[in-house]
């Protein structure tokens, strides 16, 4: 007996690995982006079959949709940067001397091994080794949320929690630097079709964005897939010039940049100033604490993203580069 | 042929050419994406180690730490997608 979803399943892999392949061997950068938000949506598709919807929720919106944003308007520089000196410049290819055959065989079969070392592995690894579901299952009513993967996360594992939103911060921080003083791609010119999208979705994601926050205590969902999907409006609203950084927003900016980590780390605070450990939060008050820490740490994540999109800080349109900072 | 089999392959042979992508790449935009490639593949089998036969329920903690890779890759991409756009500008101003 063959049950069809196991048809389903093999297919859907083969998918995902041919879409990988393609995505690397297609010579056009325009096609590879393309290929990989795909290849990225099929894997979200892939974890829900596991049982995942969490994570999928979190590959498609963060994995592939804001890296897929990010890819493409790095393209869109590279191509304005460069010009069309020759077809090299304009598909955007460093242009570098090949590398003998030989190397990439070489490099090819050692990943080969790699890979054969892996599967073995794989195989050979136990079916249904110890894992921490039963722990879990056990601690969920101390939690003060219902759903397994936000109890984990913003409970029994805040701390990772924190450590990511301080990476995102970082990540910001770290982008502003980079392009400091660089001249600016024009956008893209939008067309009417677009205005009007943007108008009919706009409300659409936010009511999606704020639905997936609340019901991650209770269903799948959560503070990562929400404040990406938050951050599709900002996205929207930078591409339609709906919205134009200005200079004095920088201070906003960088208030809500750090206003997630910032409120995570005073909760964890008090609740260590009351002879408890941080997170340890009390009983009564854990739903309201971890939503409360969601609802702040959504909006950070979502002006985060939108900036780490829009790239350079926004500064005064003149020649030299930034005149204040 | 259970799913977690499947999709652990799948994993593995998404990882692989994700390595020889990040090695053997002319370009520095190739080299990312295979980079992320690599960590879609290592998502996919920690999913497939937190997978339990249907009545039983999965475990959690593996998905709290794909969810924390995931929005970790995408901050580390952002920072290596400015890299690039900056190295770009330097390379055709310097030439110019």
């Amino acid at each position: 007996m063959t049950d069809p979803l196991v048809i389903f399943d093999m297919l859907l892999a083969l998918a995902i690995v041919a879409l990988a392949a393609a995505s690397l061997s297609v010579r056009d950068l325009f096609s590879m982006i393309v290929l990989f938000i795909i290849f990225g949506l099929l894997s979200a598709l892939a974890w829900v079959r596991l049982s995942a919807p969490d994570v999928a929720l979190a590959e498609a919106a963060i994995g592939t949709g804001v890296t897929g944003a990010l890819l493409l308007k790095t393209l869109h520089h590279l191509r304005y940067v460069s010009g069309t000196l020759n077809q090299q410049t304009a598909l955007g290819v460093t242009p570098v001397a090949p590398v003998p055959m030989g190397i990439i065989l070489a490099n090819a079969g050692f990943c080969g091994l790699i890979t054969l070392g892996l599967v073995v592995a794989f195989l050979g690894a136990p079916a249904t080794g110890p894992g921490f579901d039963a722990l879990v299952v056990e601690a969920m009513p101390q939690s003060g949320v219902e759903q397994p993967v936000t109890g984990v996360l913003l409970n029994f594992r805040a701390y990772d929690t924190l450590m990511e939103v301080v990476v995102l911060l970082a990540a910001v921080v770290a982008v502003w630097q980079i392009e400091r003083g660089l001249s600016e791609a024009p956008a893209p010119v939008m067309g009417e079709v677009w205005q009007g999208f943007a108008r009919l979705a706009l409300p659409a994601i936010v009511v999606v964005g704020t639905y997936l926050l609340w019901v991650g205590a209770e269903a799948s969902g959560g503070a990562f897939q929400g404040g990406a999907v938050l951050a599709a409006v900002g996205l929207l609203l930078l591409l339609t010039r709906a919205y134009v950084p200005q200079p004095a927003h920088r201070g906003i900016a960088r208030g809500a940049f750090v206003l997630g980590t910032a409120a995570f780390a005073l909760v964890a605070l008090l609740v260590a100033s009351g002879g408890r450990v941080a997170f340890e939060y009390p009983l009564e008050h854990a739903k309201t604490l971890i939503l409360l820490i969601e609802g702040v740490v959504t909006l950070s994540i979502a002006v985060t993203l939108a900036a780490l999109f829009h790239g350079r800080e926004p500064v005064a349109l003149i020649e030299g580069g930034p005149n204040d900072t | 042929m259970t799913p977690d089999l499947i999709y652990g392959l799948t994993g593995i042979a998404v990882f692989g050419i994700g390595l020889v992508g990040a090695l053997c790449a002319q370009d520095r935009l190739r080299r990312v994406l295979a980079l992320k490639l690599c960590s879609v593949g290592a998502g996919f089998l920690l999913v497939v180690g937190a997978w339990r036969e249907p009545p039983a329920t999965t475990d959690p903690v593996p998905h709290a730490l794909v969810i924390t890779g995931i929005v970790v890759m995408v901050s580390a991409t952002a920072v290596a997608l400015a890299l690039i756009r900056r190295l770009q500008t330097l390379e055709t101003t310097d030439e110019h």
